[in-house]
């Protein structure tokens, strides 16, 4: 839709313009140099020697020579099965926490934009979890499953919802992802919320009360109305949320580490605990680039699913 | 009225554009009773799973080592509030700097940021020129290289550099996922400016620079706004990169320090820890408290127009 605007809008203004400042290029180029040195060289450099780096057996602070894909090899043969139990976990976590964080950013947005009392209050609330620091609010999650003194569990037995002791939350593999899904939902919903209202708000009012006089329920305003107009939203959202959660690394860093026994190892993290802590930048690399082409993967599938019906 | 609307919404594209912030809500419920079913209960559900781990963090704070661990009575409230904890973390521990660490990178990241992304966010949305489009679609497929495939290679270049342990290597690195952000932000914001405004200032004899000084920059100033507050809020945030380039406790920021200091081994001192996490959160929160306009408003710019 944005583009279709953009085009209709390029004749009209544009041949005026090009009399008057027919030499746009160069400034054009020239505003967009900062931007492209700093890309440039933290960006891009890292990126292609990244790729270097995975086909080499450098270590921590020293660049190795050539070894072809013997990282790889050893990634996909000689890691017990890990390799493959991050891949599945990596996409296990995007998959389950982007559907709770969509449909609970979409009621939640829906709410806000009602109006109630102190509406700006509740909406800064709201988006607290999303604005804070993610390892602090992590480490109070943490602290929230702990073993012996687990709030949490404090509250379920408590109510007589679970008998005394309560889940051993981080210490049992199922339990452990889905404490770590549990906590990015906490953390993720409100960006999607965020998103959404700032799409609510800019649909005109006019359409509801149009489909109110022809007698829509409210079901059919938002199925009709409310939907196909966030579209755009929803993808650009959905886009960045997805990556971000693919390629997350402080959230699950803090609450788990992939412990306990791999089981919510993620590529992430086990990239991180070869190239640092390991000292093997090289299979370090190695690992942390499996993450570009399954992400290309899932960015194609995003747009696939959102594209435009026609 | 209605009969006007409904013929516009015959063609979707002439709906996007200007219609901003509709003040009255669409009503839910219909009746009192309704309403609390509909919207109160939701929200305060919402609301306590929301705020309860800032709740705990708080109250944490407050207690005494001993209340810590005694379950025997609710923990939910606090019978001695103490104040021991924080008192340790700003005496005994160099939180002090870490604040001052992170308050410094962040700043100083964000206006690099800002300068950067001001430029190319106006360059791609107002100027015609081959393969601008091509560009800012570049610019956003950054998105595909996240820190997690960088952090590993960045090690040599920050090691070249020379800036281990040194602030510096954060304020250069950062702007690597803020800039494509706030660009993305600003070529909304500045796609809404029109372009008659600028074309008379041109008319009128200014140079392209001057009607981009004078007048388009200062129009996008809530979106720059908007934007400040993203850059601001990510690199208060970041975790990975300085966990690796920064290892001497004194050049820590908040985050791993936190993570990686107030922890002795096993023993996990949960009274500071959360006091530190109370204290590091502050500035942020205050910052929204005040600016969640322009965070919702950058939002709207971004993605619709986008």
């Amino acid at each position: 839709m944005g583009t279709a605007t953009r085009a209709d809008a390029v004749p009209a203004w544009h041949q005026r313009r090009v009399r008057i400042y027919d030499r746009e290029a160069p400034l054009g180029y020239f505003l967009l140099l900062p931007t492209l040195v700093v890309l440039g060289i933290f960006l891009l450099y890292p990126f292609l020697f990244g790729i270097w780096l995975s086909i080499t057996d450098s270590e921590l602070g020293n660049v190795g020579k050539f070894i072809g894909l013997g990282n790889y090899r050893f990634e996909f043969r000689n890691t017990d099965g890990v390799f493959y139990g991050a891949v599945i976990n990596t996409f296990l976590y995007t998959g389950v926490t982007t559907v709770f964080k969509l449909s609970l950013g979409l009621v939640m947005a829906l709410l806000l934009n009602q109006i109630f009392p102190f509406r700006r209050f509740v909406r800064a609330a709201l988006l607290l979890p999303y604005i804070i620091p993610t390892v602090l609010s992590y480490e109070a999650w943490r602290w929230m499953f702990d073993p012996t003194f687990s709030v949490i569990n404090w509250l379920l037995v408590n109510t007589h919802l679970v008998h005394y002791p309560g889940p051993n939350w981080l210490g049992v593999p199922a339990n452990a992802m889905a404490a770590l899904m549990i906590v990015n939902v906490w953390r993720g919903t409100p960006f999607y919320a965020i998103s959404f209202l700032a799409g609510m708000q800019v649909i005109p009012v006019d359409l509801y009360e149009a489909a109110r006089v022809d007698g829509a329920s409210r079901r059919q305003q938002f199925i009709n109305i409310t939907l196909p107009l966030l579209r755009p939203v929803l993808l650009v959202v959905l886009l960045l949320s997805t990556i971000l959660t693919f390629a997350d690394f402080q959230g699950p860093f803090v609450l788990t580490n992939g412990a306990p026994y791999n089981s919510t190892q993620l590529l992430s993290i086990w990239a991180y605990q070869w190239g640092i802590p390991g000292g093997a930048i090289g299979l370090g690399a190695a690992i942390s680039l499996v993450l570009f082409p399954l992400l290309t993967i899932v960015v194609a599938v995003v747009l696939f699913m959102l594209r435009r019906p026609e | 009225m209605a009969v006007q609307s409904t013929t516009q919404s015959g063609r979707p594209g002439a709906l996007r554009p200007k219609v901003r912030k509709p003040r009255i809500g669409r009503v839910i419920g219909d009746s009192p009773a309704g309403r609390v079913i509909r919207i109160y209960v939701p929200l305060l559900l919402f609301l306590v799973v929301t705020l309860f781990p800032f709740y705990w963090m708080a109250i944490t704070s407050f207690k005494s080592a001993s209340e810590l661990f005694d379950f025997s009575v609710s923990p939910l409230w606090v019978r001695d509030p103490t104040l021991a904890w924080y008192q340790h973390l700003l005496t005994q521990t160099n939180f002090p700097h870490w604040a001052l660490n992170t308050a410094i990178v962040a700043i100083v990241s964000t206006l690099i940021s800002l300068f950067c992304s001001v430029l190319a966010g106006y360059s791609l949305a107002r100027l015609r020129y081959r393969g601008a489009d091509s560009i800012g679609w570049g610019i956003f497929v950054t998105y595909l290289v996240p820190p997690t495939l960088l952090f590993l290679p960045l090690t040599f270049v920050i090691r070249e550099l020379h800036l281990f342990n040194n602030l510096w290597a954060l304020i250069l690195t950062y702007p690597t996922f803020l800039i494509p952000f706030c660009t993305w932000m600003l070529m909304g914001f500045f796609k809404g400016i029109p372009h008659e405004l600028e074309e008379a200032a041109l008319v009128d004899g200014a140079t392209r620079i001057q009607a981009m000084l004078r007048i388009a920059i200062p129009l996008a100033v809530p979106g720059i706004l908007a934007a400040a507050l993203f850059a601001f809020t990510l690199s208060w945030n970041e975790f990975l990169y300085a966990l690796i380039f920064m290892n001497d406790s004194l050049v820590k920021t908040i985050p791993v320090g936190v993570t990686q200091e107030l922890i002795h081994g096993d023993e996990f001192f949960w009274g500071e820890l959360m006091a530190a996490a109370l204290l590091g959160s502050v500035p942020v929160a205050v910052l929204y408290s005040f600016f969640v306009d322009y965070f919702v408003a950058g939002m709207t710019a971004g993605a619709v127009k986008g």
